[in-house]
């Protein structure tokens, strides 16, 4: 359990995050969402101690404050929003970073192929060989996430839940992509580990997190199981804008749900 | 659907088609091992070679011939080898190598530590900063400074070059990188200011100086291994020793680094005691090489390159093939610089620029379909 008890973060003279407080359980998918300049990339940020805090930060019952970066390197993974590299690094030995850093939790012999799984469950089977800047962003994202996952690839060690803390983790992908990714998360979370998600798009938010915690201005505006965050009211008083939710548009206008996809053969492509 | 889908075994995916010899493709670690070993060799070549030539007759065989009670060489003929190889060839030998592997050691921590592949002590004015302190040594060691040259004794030509590396790459540091992030043209414009001050110090001292501190600087400041003396390996070989055995603690670390400052801490790095000792280790190595040999420029720069090219950059065996090809690159270009004009010598400084200025330019040139940026 990650649990953020009333936290206040204050950037040069400007204060982002009011008191904000949060709890995200291993076993689920937690979201953030929250318009531009809410507060939610900072509240990642101070979850991962990149910004100083008031207030406490506990993971399953330990102030983080107190704990060694080497310790919570094998409790959590990150994925940061943009990643560019200053040296010509391969795509696997940037993967393979999340081994040498992380705590991957598997024998030996399967940590040597741990890249290569790694890749192809974010679907880039085969581009171990090529460089990093080569990618494109939305590949470059998944070839972070692929060392992401490699840090903490077992969700649970010894009984110990582990983390993925992931900031806008689909925000350059594609649909299909999109839909892989999250269910990269999802199927984390339901193997024992938890995750933290900063989400831009409510469909993908609705269809895959177990809860959501909404930021408005610095300050919680609503948290809780999808369906009481996801409605008119919170939307409203959240994004400003009259969204009214689970209703279609006129006959006539097309829309694309990421939730008419059968999430089976999503999967299957992985 | 999902509570049924544990993760997957390693066998249930499909791997990707591997490299030659079943490798993983796009693992260079192999590689990264053969070129550590190679060059090792390679450096006892260059030992070897750096022991048996020179401008003196001087041969080992006919010395360890003599010691070993072999062939009939003449006592005075076999004491004159044993003058020039004992305390003329070795100690420059051992500079060599501990200052080749320094520079280059220190040029790859500095681009680690700021990101970027350009940056070299000699190129943002860390190497000035260093002279600067060894030039206050030299000038003003006898009187102003009397009572710090009497209590570090043969240290205080090196502490001080230690020190004027440091302070100056801790400016650097502070003038160039923002929220962890280094701009290059910040960098080497803040580089080149930054040398210019201490440059301008350093003139103002010499301007003072005496006539034979004037010629000590002259004979210094040209970048040579020719004062060697079993001092001066006593003086900066251990602070050099170290700063490489630190630096070797370092790889996993600057590997991180290059995801950036916050990624780094993410994979656990504790990143401001991180970024210090490198600094610290830097400013060591850099300042010792400087206060023994002068100027000694483009090592730094050259040889990491030359290595990212070849093996990547995987600092695991970047750091490594870096001490070795540095130390290697430096006895060559040593006894280059001993035999082009024998008997005179070129100071080294001048060779190491001559192989280091058009690589410099080539890897501008052409970094970006090398590098792939």
């Amino acid at each position: 359990m990650i649990a953020i008890d009333t936290i206040d973060v204050t950037v040069g003279s400007r204060k982002i995050l009011h008191g904000v407080s949060l709890e995200a359980p291993a076993g689920k998918l937690t979201a953030i969402i929250g318009p531009n300049g809410s507060g939610k990339s900072t509240l990642l940020k101070a979850l991962c101690r990149d910004h100083a805090y008031t207030g406490t930060i506990f993971l399953d019952g330990r102030d983080i404050a107190r704990m060694s970066p080497v310790e919570i390197a094998g409790l959590r993974a990150v994925l940061p929003q943009s990643s560019n590299l200053p040296f010509p690094f391969t795509v696997r030995e940037v993967v393979a970073m999340g081994l040498t850093a992380g705590r991957p939790g598997v024998d030996p012999r399967t940590r040597q192929h741990l890249p290569e799984e790694a890749l192809a469950r974010v679907d880039l089977a085969g581009f171990g060989g090529r460089f990093y800047g080569e990618l494109s962003g939305g590949e470059q994202q998944r070839v972070q996430l692929a060392r992401v996952l490699c840090q903490v690839w077992e969700p649970v060690v010894d009984g110990v839940p582990r983390y993925l803390f992931l900031d806008e983790p689909v925000s350059s992908l594609d649909i299909k992509h999109q839909l892989m990714i999250m269910d990269v998360a999802r199927r984390f979370a339901r193997s024992g580990g938890g995750v933290i998600a900063v989400l831009h798009d409510l469909n993908l938010t609705a269809l895959y997190a177990d809860a959501i915690t909404a930021l408005r201005e610095g300050r919680v505006v609503a948290s809780g199981r999808p369906e009481t965050v996801l409605t008119d009211r919170v939307l409203e008083a959240v994004f400003d804008v009259p969204l009214r939710v689970g209703m279609a548009p006129r006959a006539g206008k097309p829309f694309v749900l990421p939730q008419s996809v059968d999430l089976g053969e999503v999967a299957s492509v992985a | 659907m999902a509570s049924t889908m544990s993760l997957p075994a390693g066998d249930d995916l499909a791997r990707p088609a591997g490299a030659a010899g079943g490798r993983p493709a796009g693992d260079r670690s192999h590689l990264g091992r053969l070129v550590v070993i190679g060059l090792g060799f390679a450096l006892i070549l260059a030992m070897v070679l750096s022991m048996t030539t020179g401008a003196s007759g001087a041969s080992v065989v006919n010395l360890l011939k003599s010691w070993l009670g072999l062939g009939s060489a003449d006592a005075g003929a076999a004491l004159r080898d044993y003058a020039v190889i004992v305390n003329i060839r070795m100690p420059r030998m051992i500079l060599g190598v501990l200052i080749g592997a320094g520079l280059a050691v220190s040029g790859l921590l500095m681009q680690g530590l700021f990101r970027n592949p350009l940056a070299d002590p000699g190129l943002v004015g860390v190497s000035s900063g260093s002279a600067l302190g060894a030039v206050t040594i030299i000038v003003l060691g006898g009187t102003a400074l009397a009572p710090f040259t009497t209590m570090l004794g043969i240290w205080s030509l090196p502490a001080a070059a230690f020190g004027g590396g440091l302070l100056t790459t801790f400016v650097l540091y502070r003038v160039a990188t923002r929220g962890g992030q280094t701009a290059i043209a910040t960098m080497l414009l803040a580089g080149i200011a930054i040398g210019a001050l201490a440059g301008a110090f350093s003139g103002v001292l010499t301007y003072i100086s005496s006539e034979n501190q004037l010629r000590d600087l002259t004979f210094w400041g040209m970048g040579s291994l020719a004062g060697a003396t079993w001092i001066k390996v006593l003086a900066a070989g251990p602070i050099i020793f170290v700063a490489l055995a630190v630096a070797g603690f370092l790889a996993k670390g600057l590997n991180a680094m290059t995801l950036g400052e916050a990624t780094a801490s993410h994979l656990g790095v504790p990143v401001q005691r991180f970024k210090r000792i490198t600094i610290v280790a830097v400013a060591a190595a850099t300042g010792a090489s400087v206060a023994v040999s002068g100027g000694i420029g483009f090592v730094g720069i050259v040889v990491p390159h030359l290595l990212r090219l070849v093996i990547g950059p995987d600092h695991r065996y970047l750091l490594p093939a870096s001490a070795l090809l540095g130390a290697t690159f430096l006895l060559f270009c040593d006894a280059l610089s001993r035999t082009i004009v024998a008997p005179a010598e070129l100071p080294i400084g001048i060779v190491t620029a001559a192989f280091g200025g058009p690589f410099f330019l080539w890897i501008l040139l052409h970094r970006r379909s090398a590098f792939a940026w």
